[in-house]
């Protein structure tokens, strides 16, 4: 295995919201500033580096029929911790990101990557895995964040950008969180080359073919 | 000998095509945008030229980079930036008008493949859009005659804030505050006989959204004469919630689209935070096309009835 590979895959090539679409929710909701985004990105990464090392220590021991609750369990337990070390240390950032801190819980790309990589995996490859796919959610969010917040806003990380610029409303409001969101997937997918041929459009193309395995048995219709 | 050509059908075509439809909605407009002019001065005109101007630039610009065929000669970029314009107030920031020109046509119209294809209107979009964004210069309304005593843009409540005790003539011929085009029901009414006239549009569809408007608004206590008079209700229903890419094609079709803009209209007048939900209404209703589309009202030809011969 290409442990390098494993964690660059995560920032552009298998970005977890860019490309797979994935927390899609706090994505939309916690961006309306770019320091909510890199909180948001900070505390999510932590979670799912921690938890995937913890599964794939844990992954011979856990029964395959109940794995999801205790994949949940430990999940809900880092986050449990991290909301409380929020909560003390940075109090605003702690009510901005309100009910969504808990809801990285249920944050797909955390129990997603433990389904797919961490209970597959050695704990050094689960760990890059958590890592570069936690950066790449970081860096979306502060790159959504901050488009949304110079242009919705005026501000850049809290900074003015000067008075001469008139906020446009729109862009802090939910429609410009889909608007800006659906313009950065469009700049990801000219970075990555994507093209709508007929060949990619089917299981094959899916950034999660590899892991699931379907696309080899060619029985889901291309 | 050989004169006798085969050719696949259609044979005939009508001389009718979107630059001449397009040519006449401009018409049509033009009792409205005098109206404006009168009531608002220079400025009017020349906030009206400049969205007509940035739509058809931002048209021709983004077709080229986007190497498609040049679109502006349909006049359709022409139309959707006089209705925007006629949306805006007279007082608003030049910028503005031209950051909703870009909005109307760039992101509503051109990136969902341009004219015939876009799903919402492109002005009532970008005032709307607009509107969300800069909620202090998108209700700055200037009173009628104001520019003739040096007072530019007052800031004066439009009718719809105080409805009730309005007077119905001065909605009529337009002597009120309120958006460039919309303020004259008598001139948009002009153009709206001119376009039926001209089978333009199916009367029947403004008839029925303006009929809607004044049913629930008096079943609701409200005063309907001023209701229909006053506001966006006569543009929107005349030149909006008629156009050709964004309502139902079918005339049961049609009638749904009026009869939910009516609703919406009235609803969000009367209980709901803004004081107008033309805009509102028309775009909802835009984005319900599809699913009216779906309900079938046309009988294919050959379609046996249940249980009996066709």
């Amino acid at each position: 295995m290409n442990y390098f590979r494993t964690f660059t895959k995560g920032l552009i090539k298998e970005n977890p919201v860019l490309v797979m679409l994935l927390g899609t929710c706090p994505t939309l909701a916690v961006t309306t500033l770019a320091m909510n985004g890199l909180g948001m990105g900070a505390a999510t990464t932590f979670v799912l580096v921690c938890s995937n090392v913890v599964i794939s220590l844990l992954k011979n021991f856990i029964p395959k029929q109940v794995r999801l609750p205790s994949f949940i369990v430990i999940i809900a337990g880092f986050v449990t911790f991290v909301s409380f070390m929020l909560r003390s240390n940075f109090p605003e950032l702690y009510e901005a990101l309100g009910v969504f801190l808990s809801l990285i819980t249920v944050n797909c790309i955390i129990l997603g990557r433990a389904e797919m990589f961490a209970s597959k995996n050695n704990v050094r490859a689960s760990f890059l895995d958590g890592l570069g796919m936690g950066l790449g959610f970081t860096l979306a969010l502060i790159l959504i964040g901050a488009i949304r917040e110079v242009l919705g806003s005026g501000t850049f990380f809290g900074l003015s950008i000067g008075d001469w610029f008139q906020p446009i409303g729109f862009f802090s409001s939910p429609a410009g969180g889909f608007f800006v969101f659906g313009c950065v997937i469009a700049l990801v997918n000219v970075l990555s080359n994507y093209k709508m041929s007929s060949k990619k459009i089917g299981c094959a193309s899916c950034p999660n073919a590899s892991a699931c395995g379907q696309a080899e048995k060619g029985e889901i219709a291309e | 000998m050989n004169k006798l050509l085969v050719s696949p059908s259609p044979h005939f075509f009508t001389k009718t095509d979107t630059s001449a439809i397009m040519f006449d909605v401009i018409l049509a407009l033009f009792p409205a945008l005098i109206a404006g002019i009168v009531f608002f001065g220079p400025r009017a005109l020349i906030v009206t030229l400049v969205c007509v101007v940035s739509c058809v630039a931002f048209e021709w610009l983004v077709r080229k980079i986007m190497k498609r065929s040049n679109t502006i000669g349909d006049y359709s970029a022409v139309v959707t930036g006089v209705l925007l314009a006629f949306n805006l107030p007279p007082a608003i920031p030049i910028w503005m008008a031209v950051l909703g020109s870009f909005f109307a046509i760039v992101i509503v119209k051109q990136l969902f493949g341009g004219i015939g294809q876009n799903f919402a209107n492109p002005a009532i979009t970008a005032r709307i859009i607009l509107l969300a964004s800069f909620g202090t210069q998108m209700t700055t309304w200037s009173k009628p005659f104001g520019y003739q005593g040096g007072v530019d843009a007052v800031a004066s409540a439009t009718p719809l804030a105080d409805l009730y005790w309005a007077n119905p003539w001065d909605l009529f011929i337009g002597n009120v505050s309120g958006c460039i085009g919309e303020v004259s029901a008598l001139a948009l009414l002009l153009g709206g006989i001119y376009l039926s006239f001209r089978k333009v549009i199916n009367p029947l569809v403004p008839l029925t959204f303006i009929g809607t408007v004044f049913v629930f608004t008096w079943v609701l206590g409200e005063n309907p004469v001023n209701h229909i008079l006053a506001g966006g209700l006569m543009l929107g229903a005349i030149f909006m919630a008629t156009d050709y890419a964004t309502t139902p094609p079918v005339l049961g079709g049609k009638l749904i689209f009026a009869l939910g803009c009516g609703i919406i209209t009235t609803l969000i007048r009367v209980f709901g935070n803004y004081p107008e939900g033309v805009s509102f209404a028309i775009l909802l209703m835009n984005l319900l096309t599809p699913l009216i589309d779906r309900i079938p009202m046309v009988n294919p030809i050959g379609k046996r009835k249940k249980g009996g011969a066709a």
